[in-house]
């Protein structure tokens, strides 16, 4: 079973990269970006079979090390 | 006195932090992270700068799930002092031993150079040995020292005099220009400048000794 984590920095908090990919696209001539968030994807090949166990586990990673709950956010896709 | 400095693979301020707590008479203990234990007998646990296992994730994550890392942790919380600096402080900070984080510098360049920094509190054996308001000059050497933590947590920091140093001139987009912070019992400090690189006269300056023989004075009246 595939599990992909999204972690992104929570609302509110700098993302100083994000500006300046911002800022970059409006130098190359993309205009209208208003805003650029980054973040970062992590794919998890697990040998659970269980889709709510796996969702489960995977969040406890997250809260223990794939995120950093004082700044970043993330959900979980399982499959 | 006794110190410990741990060294992870990347870290590399270890040996000069260990010069440091040396030149101030102190025995010094080197632990390698996947030690499960800290020496016996030990009146501090320094975490030295560097890029412990590449700054892979976040700066200090891995590091901070490390055997010794529960180690300092258990340490820390029966009372024992502990120092991190620079990548020691994102660490400190992914254990949740001090609260915040340290994302990219708002700049997004690496900064290397000497500035100064404001004592922001003389109540703790780090700083006893400044007076509040003092402005000392230690270098910094960073790409991820922008000190992050919510309005709730800052309050906190603030009413609890826990701000240690202040930056004169804020080089990475740090919140109130914070330098480095203390736990709540004043035990543990994190802080971004390096005081073991202005600790003797061929550094170019000496200030940051003085955090050094405060923890002495410190430990000689324990």
């Amino acid at each position: 079973m595939k599990a992909r984590v999204h972690v992104m920095l929570k609302d509110g908090v700098l993302d100083p990269q994000g500006e300046a990919v911002r800022h970059a696209l409006g130098t190359l001539g993309f205009s209208g970006v208003e805003a650029v968030r980054q973040g970062k994807v992590i794919e998890l090949d697990l040998a659970a079979t269980d889709r709510a166990a796996a969702e489960a586990e995977v969040a406890r990673m997250c809260e223990k090390l794939l995120a950093n709950t004082v700044i970043e956010k993330y959900t979980v896709e399982i499959g | 006195m006794k110190a410990a400095v741990i060294t992870f693979p990347g870290s590399n301020c270890d040996r000069d932090l260990a010069v440091a707590f040396e030149r101030i008479g102190a025995e010094v203990v080197r632990v390698w992270h996947k030690d499960a234990e800290l020496p016996k007998g030990i009146d501090i646990v320094g975490i030295p700068g560097g890029f412990s296992f590449g700054d892979y994730l976040r700066c200090g994550a891995i590091a901070a799930q490390s055997p010794v890392a529960a180690a300092v942790k258990d340490f820390a919380g029966k009372g024992g002092y502990v120092i991190g600096i620079c990548n020691g402080f994102q660490i400190l900070t992914e254990t949740g031993l001090l609260p915040g984080a340290l994302l990219r510098n708002a700049g997004l360049k690496y900064v290397c150079k000497a500035l100064d920094l404001r004592v922001e509190t003389a109540d703790s054996a780090f700083t006893s040995g400044w007076h509040k308001g003092s402005l000392v000059r230690i270098p910094i050497a960073h790409h991820d020292g922008n000190y992050t933590i919510d309005d709730e947590g800052l309050k906190r920091l603030k009413d609890e005099d826990r701000i240690a140093f202040t930056y004169a001139d804020n080089p990475n987009g740090a919140t109130a220009d914070i330098a480095g912070v203390l736990s709540a019992n004043r035990r543990v400090l994190g802080m971004m400048p390096h005081p073991e690189r202005m600790a003797e006269p061929e550094h170019g300056g000496t200030d940051g000794s003085v955090l050094f023989r405060s923890l002495a004075a410190t430990m000689a009246l324990a």
